[in-house]
């Protein structure tokens, strides 16, 4: 029995690593060739080790295209939305979680209501509207309606709140003269921080991920964020076959993103299982 | 007890108000305006430059004699294949991971990290994989089989496969992520029952496993099935202009074209439209149909 049992974990610790070959190995190719140069890169058969190897490639991207100001673009997005979103949201979520009033479930049902709404359907209109503002071209349209909270975080919230902050807390807090508003960033904000380092992680990732909407918006290549600058690096920057500069630029793309989610990997794994069970 | 103060009880209610404006304006100004204008530009054509017109169900009617817009449809319904085998894949990684064994928190994180990586990124390290010369997959293939592998990208029949084959590589790991949560809310006396019951091994995973992960397999297909629906970038990339004989353009990606190429607004909101409401469709018959098979305690 316990033979059989060793054999069966050999047996799947082998699968699972096979599997991450196959995860990683991508990966691991995009690295290596964005270190060769190009001559060697269609090499047969492949090198996985460049023999030259050079980092002239990450250079290259680097003085063609206007990466820096993708960066730049990309972060501003994210610390606006992020800042301001989240507390927002962490507002709405407090008061449909912790207090009574007129028309609540009307209003948050209408709320949810929006994550059914395709984001094709919206984009003619409100990139038409934002063309009325002259916002087109700028990171406006990216940043704005991302303030005013998203539903799905509300969700998320609002499911945290109910069950973590006690009613008796808030209570105290009101007895010892708290307002409302006082109570909610003294009491109910240092309880949510753990929901709150949870979306953060998860709305960083969508928002430096994002590509249709930046698409959309920027034109001139100094103010598009970081996705669209390497999206067009085929077209703009560099040749088609240029495979180790465009590889560069994608692990450009890439690093920060699993930067971050090292940093964070425990908010962003228990966070999905969190959303995707009550959600 | 509520109603013993109501100068405090009024205080609540503005305060909530307050707290919950943000969100209820940018629902008014970002979902319910552009969902009603779209509607009315539906029946509209208008290029943004000159006056716009009102044309009735012509744009309806145009759609369906576009074969370009048959074809984004019939390529958007075989994306979904990728989601059962996704579903199989995963549920497969996660039953492995579910024991004690060491380093599975290794496994755990190198099967997610394709999961956050972006989608920009993995579609242009996809690019090069699936090269039709030089990729590392037909390398492969003439290695191992000592054949030709596919023209991925190139071949109409071929790219489909090719956004499958990425999805797969890309979305696994968080699937995984989720039947693992599922495995691990599963009480372990079922299967003590069961195998004082003498119930085999398949039987546990049929009869008990299965059914007590349907809602993960309801999240995942209602998800799956909405986020197919809008893909797009991985297109945008990979198929420039649709691909060979328009094989990789999807619906999103066809409202695109028309939307912010050539600026058919009023064309490209009808399109919009059929989408969500096709979206809604399948949506509300998954939860109709959901009474039936998933189980909830």
């Amino acid at each position: 029995m316990a033979n059989q049992r060793r054999l069966i974990n050999t047996l799947i610790f082998v699968l699972l690593l096979a599997g991450s070959v196959i995860m990683l190995g991508p990966l691991v190719w995009t690295v290596s060739t964005s270190l060769k140069t190009q001559q060697h890169v269609f090499d047969v058969p492949p090198q996985w080790i460049p023999e030259p190897l050079t980092w002239l490639n990450y250079k290259d991207v680097w003085s063609k295209a206007p990466l820096l100001y993708g960066f730049m673009n990309s972060a501003i997005v994210v610390v606006c939305v992020l800042t301001v979103g989240l507390f927002v949201a962490a507002m709405a979520a407090y008061a449909f979680s912790k207090f009574e009033f007129p028309f609540k479930e009307w209003i948050f049902m209408a709320l949810l209501g929006t994550m059914m709404i395709p984001y094709s359907v919206v984009m003619i209109p409100q990139y038409i509207g934002f063309s009325e503002l002259g916002w087109v071209d700028t990171l406006a349209p990216l940043i704005v309606p991302g303030l005013f909270g998203n539903i799905v975080t509300i969700f998320f919230f609002r499911q945290f709140m109910q069950g973590s902050i006690p009613n008796d807390l808030i209570d105290a807090a009101k007895i010892d003269g708290c307002g409302y508003f006082r109570t909610f960033t003294t009491v109910a904000l240092p309880i949510a921080k753990p929901a709150i380092a949870a979306q953060a992680a998860l709305g960083f990732m969508g928002i430096w991920n994002d590509f249709m909407g930046p698409l959309i918006y920027l034109h001139t290549p100094e103010r598009q964020t970081i996705q669209v600058l390497i999206a067009s690096m085929q077209s703009n920057y560099i040749s088609t076959s240029n495979y180790p500069s465009l590889m560069a630029a994608s692990i450009v793309a890439l690093v920060p993103v699993v930067i971050v989610f090292f940093m964070a990997q425990r908010y962003f794994i228990e966070s999905m299982a969190i959303s995707g069970i009550k959600g | 007890m509520k109603k013993t103060i109501t100068g405090y009880r009024r205080k609540e209610i503005i305060w909530s108000l307050i707290f919950v404006t943000p969100p209820v304006l940018g629902f008014l100004i970002f979902g319910l305006a552009p969902l009603l204008t779209s509607f009315g530009l539906s029946f509209m054509t208008w290029d943004m430059l000159t006056p716009s017109k009102i044309v009735g169900f012509d744009n309806f009617h145009y759609m369906f004699n576009d074969e370009k817009f048959y074809k984004s449809l019939y390529n958007t319904f075989f994306l979904l294949l990728g989601i059962p085998l996704g579903m199989v894949i995963s549920m497969i990684l996660a039953i492995m991971m579910n024991r004690k064994l060491a380093g599975i928190s290794i496994f755990r994180t190198i099967y997610y990290i394709p999961v956050i990586s972006p989608i920009i990124a993995v579609s242009l390290l996809w690019q090069w994989m699936l090269n039709y010369d030089y990729g590392l997959v037909n390398e492969f293939i003439w290695k191992v089989f000592g054949t030709q592998g596919p023209n991925w990208l190139g071949d109409p029949n071929w790219v489909k496969p090719s956004f499958i084959i990425m999805g797969l590589w890309g979305g696994v790991g968080g699937t995984m992520v989720l039947y693992l949560a599922g495995l691990q809310g599963i009480s372990s006396s079922y299967y003590e029952a069961a195998e004082v019951d003498g119930a085999t091994r398949w039987h546990q995973f049929r009869h008990i496993t299965l059914p007590l992960l349907s809602p993960i397999h309801f999240y995942v297909v209602v998800m799956g099935i909405i986020g197919t629906f809008q893909s797009f970038s991985q297109m945008y990339i990979l198929a420039a202009d649709g691909g060979p004989e328009y094989s990789g353009a999807t619906i999103v990606y066809y409202i695109f074209q028309e939307a912010f190429k050539y600026f058919n607004m009023g064309y490209a909101s009808s399109v919009a439209w059929v989408l969500g409401i096709l979206i809604f469709i399948i949506t509300l018959v998954q939860f109709r149909l959901s009474k039936r098979w998933v189980y909830q305690d």
